[in-house]
């Protein structure tokens, strides 16, 4: 690992002011990211996980704001930015991979067309090379024909082919990071292997950076380096991935593996491990650690203070059994 | 029980909807407005300073004042009177009682008849789907006036001579009310599509309920929204709709004049110099139809979701 | 406990198309033909009493349109279904009175409720319908015992579906469906549109109630991890047709058919064994117009000149069925 990191979030905080109080989505969460690294950001519907990818993008939606915290990259504070000066960093340092490939084309334009956009855009190349870089692009990510397809128009690819486009477009500009935000839910099985080998690959290949953002641990496992686990807007476990996925620390981290069913470890009609109620509200987060009325490891200190991440191992959890000083 | 009404305003207040209306001084003119109308025409008998219709209280002499605040005027006929002494301030109370009443009933017929064959167009589809979608097509083609105009003539010459007053204003309901079926039957057969497909109508017929008890009980209340903002702003255009064909003389009888007919009485003497008999009936008219556009306006705007 | 002499529900050759033909217009316009989508194609297999028979398949392979054809939401085709030995489609049987024995749990929890009915409503419609109470007060005691056997209050049943979450959603799915007391559940992908978390619950639940109510279930999936602690046994499904049919312990430990085989590469190893694994290769063809032969001949690596033209049959091999000719001819 280098030492400047490329992507650096210090305490990161987003809000929502609503007419009924302000809700607090991403409170207080601190990671960085190195330069080729993949660093998945894995939690359950709520967990802030989105919001955070948006935020380091510049794409959240008013009223929600960044409130406090910093993002840094390449050294450079970015989250302050507005206008034309963010929409030169997206794009061109930044890349984005949404969930949805339908609705992340231009459907009025063709794929060859919005590939060539977004490449003059960025690179001060002439018309001639960003199509030869449309076309490179394009067989790049694995689609047949390459020369022809730049003709068609998004609705003519199926669906894992049309996400292969939006990979092609989200490195047009030869961007130091990817943010993708759930890449891979909306298709199949099979088709999702094959595009999480491809975005580990191209990432590999590019020295891009990558910010997997996604509920499936699966995914993560087979994709990223370092894993942070995020719970109610904050961050419950950051570490190496085998660490995490294996030994995991935090309470919640563990119940969430114990809960994903796996092939064939466990004989039939086996209980899967279950963390009961549910993730709480952002209006509504308990006192303390986030995550204590369901842990079954609380204890007095949990339910008083809010845990910051301390050092376990290699991984960093917001836990209080890992304090030295707690009991 | 008292706890609980309290309980249930308080809420109703907190609500988005209230919230909305009083971030909007417009809204609440407009709701005040509309209520002041409706309410003088509800409680006309017990709020007009005269009875502009009892024959013995009129007193021919008093025709044509002028009103209260010019120099002939009186302070006795507000806005002065017509050429039978009637009060006018009082006969634009009595005849906002018969265009609103006239419009509010084109518009609830217009309503049942509209949401009833978009729900059955919409759910049951197939040639009954196009059939009705093609005979709205074609209504669609001519203007609602003419709509209403044909319907009006073709009862007339259906029903005897001397029926006609007394049946006036339901042939005028009936014909309004046919002439703006369309739009309720267009929206609630799209709405209708895709509630068809969600998954809790398909959970209603596993359960083996019919359609029409499936169309009745959980299609039609999640088709309404739209219902309650067309019909509001229906009734605005029904009113003026009702204005004209009274205006034209194939509206209600003189008998009972509506603000329409009251313009039309009072146009013969505009050009003369009294022009009150005419021009505030029409400004009565404008501040109804126009409140109850604004309270329309906002009403879509706060039910709609992609704004909130 | 499963009672493998008496199937429950038995489907014969069962086929559905769905018209998808322009509109008449623009046909005799455009001279287009008509269209035909296969959904289903020749699918058949039984559902034994007790057992937890489990449909998997990526997606337009079929599984969901098989799960509507069983409950009647579609009328078939081709074939049959025949439900306690009586074939649903025949005309002196009271399907409707047969169909009250079995019921559905749908996927998407926020679609599947009528937002504008409060829960207790929502539960105990089966209730009012199939007249399972006599008097109100019996109908508000079955309520509430189904919300709590769900895991719910039965104060929840004064309010509106819009202040649960997903999960609790797909419980009182679970309560209404459970009310009419069928012996036959069809869940189609009911914790697909859930969180992880959520999912280990109502699959902890829906395991629970199996065993204490007995109930028999065809569970609909896309994830085979999911699948494999659940079912019984398991039948994949590809481009509408069933491809292999084996009892989970066995399909899961040794995949026969070649698609089989592919699905169960492509699951993420969360073990991180670093096992080697044969990549996936291809997409699903557009099954409006699915290849001659074997539908997954263009992806198979072990295509010959067979598969390109002759449809296989399934066809019992080891513990189960397959069809595939590779297998069939012991290739594979």
């Amino acid at each position: 690992m280098s030492a400047t990191p490329l992507l650096e979030v210090e305490d990161l905080r987003v809000e929502f002011p609503t007419r009924r109080g302000t809700l607090v989505a991403v409170d207080g969460v601190s990671f960085a990211i190195a330069p080729g690294e993949v660093l998945g950001v894995v939690g359950e519907s709520g967990a802030g996980k989105s919001l955070t990818g948006m935020a380091i993008i510049g794409l959240l939606e008013p009223p929600g704001r960044i409130a406090a915290g910093e993002i840094r990259l390449e050294g450079e504070r970015i989250d302050h930015l507005r206008g034309e000066r963010m929409r030169r960093i997206r794009g061109r340092r930044i890349g984005a991979i949404f969930q949805d490939p339908l609705t992340s084309l231009n459907p009025l334009y063709t794929v060859g067309e919005q590939l060539v956009e977004t490449i003059l855009t960025h690179l001060d190349v002439s018309r001639g090379e960003a199509l030869r870089r449309a076309l490179q692009l394009l067989s790049e990510v694995g689609i047949p024909a390459p020369q022809a397809r730049l003709g068609h128009y998004p609705h003519q690819f199926s669906g894992g082919m049309r996400q292969r486009v939006v990979i092609a477009l989200a490195l047009a500009a030869e961007p130091r990071l990817i943010v993708a935000d759930e890449p891979t839910t909306a298709l199949d099985v099979s088709i999702q292997a094959q595009i999480i080998a491809l975005l580990r690959g191209l990432a590999r290949e590019h020295g891009t950076a990558v910010m997997l953002i996604t509920h499936d641990m699966g995914v993560i496992a087979e994709t990223a380096d370092r894993v942070a686990v995020m719970y109610a807007g904050r961050l419950a476990e950051l570490g190496p991935v085998r660490e995490v996925i294996h030994q995991p620390r935090h309470p919640y981290t563990a119940g969430l593996m114990g809960a994903i069913p796996k092939v064939g470890a466990v004989r039939r009609h086996a209980r899967l491990v279950q963390i009961d109620g549910a993730m709480p509200r952002l209006n509504a987060i308990p006192p303390g650690c986030a995550f204590n009325p369901r842990c079954p490891k609380r204890f007095g200190r949990c339910t008083a203070e809010r845990p910051e991440p301390l050092p376990v191992g290699d991984a960093l959890a917001s836990c209080w059994l890992y304090a030295d000083d707690s009991r | 029980m008292a706890a609980a009404v309290a309980s249930w305003l308080r809420r109703a207040w907190e609500h988005d909807l209230a919230w909305s209306f009083r971030r909007s001084p417009v809204t609440i003119l407009a709701a005040f407005l509309t209520l002041a109308c409706v309410g003088s025409a509800l409680f006309a008998p017990w709020v007009a300073p005269h009875n502009p219709f009892d024959s013995a209280t009129l007193n021919l002499t008093d025709g044509f004042t002028p009103p209260a605040w010019t120099d002939k005027g009186s302070a006795k006929y507000l806005l002065g009177t017509d050429d039978q002494g009637r009060d006018v301030l009082s006969t634009i109370m009595y005849g906002a009682r018969i265009s609103l009443g006239v419009g509010l009933a084109a518009v609830l017929f217009s309503a049942t008849l509209g949401v009833s064959l978009g729900l059955l167009s919409g759910y049951l589809g197939g040639r009954l789907d196009t059939f009705i979608m093609r005979v709205a097509d074609i209504q669609l083609s001519f203007p609602a006036i003419l709509i209403a105009l044909l319907i009006d003539g073709m009862t007339r010459i259906a029903l005897p001579r001397d029926m006609h007053d007394q049946l006036a204003v339901y042939v005028l309901v009936l014909a309004i009310g046919v002439s703006g079926w369309v739009q309720y039957a267009r929206t609630v057969r799209g709405s209708t599509l895709v509630e068809k497909n969600k998954e809790y109508v398909q959970a209603a017929r596993v359960i083996g309920r019919g359609p029409f008890a499936i169309m009745l009980h959980h299609v039609l209340p999640n088709v309404m929204g739209p219902v309650l903002v067309i019909g509001t702003i229906h009734v605005a255009t029904a009113i003026i709709t009702e204005a004209t064909l009274s205006f034209l003389g194939v509206g209600v009888p003189p008998t009972q004049p509506s603000l329409g007919t009251l313009i039309r009485i009072g146009n013969n003497f505009l050009f003369s110099g009294e022009w009150w008999i005419t021009v505030f009936p029409g400004l009565a008219l404008v501040v109804l139809v126009l409140s109850v556009n604004l309270l329309g306006d906002w009403l879509r705007d706060a039910l709609n979701p992609k704004l909130r | 406990m499963i009672r493998a002499d008496r199937p429950l529900v038995r489907l014969i050759e069962v086929g559905r198309d769905f018209d998808v033909s322009k509109p008449w217009l623009n046909r005799v316009v455009e001279g287009a033909p008509r269209l035909m989508l296969r959904a289903v194609d020749g699918v058949s297999f039984d559902v034994s009493q007790g057992e937890t028979l489990a449909l998997v398949g990526e997606s337009g392979c079929g599984k969901s349109t098989v799960a509507r054809l069983i409950v009647g939401l579609y009328p078939l085709s081709r074939g049959r279904i025949e439900f306690d030995g009586r074939d649903l489609a025949a005309p002196d049987t009271d399907a409707a009175r047969l169909r009250r024995r079995m019921q559905m749990i749908f996927q998407d929890p926020y679609a599947s409720l009528n937002p504008r009915w409060r829960v207790r409503d929502i539960v105990a419609e089966p209730v009012r319908v199939l007249g399972l109470a006599a008097t109100k007060g019996a109908e508000r005691a079955r309520v509430a015992e189904l919300l709590r056997q769900v895991g719910l209050a039965p104060e929840d049943g004064e309010k509106y579906p819009h202040e649960f979450s997903g999960g609790q959603r797909q419980r009182i799915s679970i309560a209404r469906a459970l009310s009419g007391n069928p012996e036959f559940l069809v869940c189609d992908e009911p914790t697909s549109a859930l969180d992880v978390s959520v999912q280990a619950q109502i699959l902890n639940l829906m395991t629970e109630l199996q065993e204490r109510l007995g109930l028999t279930y065809l569970f609909i999936s896309h994830n085979l991890a999911v699948v494999s602690h659940i079912a019984d046994r398991v039948g994949v499904m590809y481009l509408g047709r069933m491809v292999e049919l084996a009892a989970a312990a066995q399909l899961f430990a040794a995949p026969r058919h070649p698609y089989t085989r592919m699905l169960m590469d492509a699951i993420p190893d969360l073990e991180m064994s670093g096992k080697a694994r044969t990549p996936v290769v291809g997409e699903v063809p557009n099954p409006l117009a699915p290849p001659a032969g074997c539908a997954f001949h263009p992806r198979c690596p072990h295509a010959d000149a067979r598969c390109r033209s002759e449809r296989p049959q399934l066809r019992p091999a080891a513990a189960g069925a397959v069809a595939c000719h590779a297998v069939a001819e012991g290739r594979l």
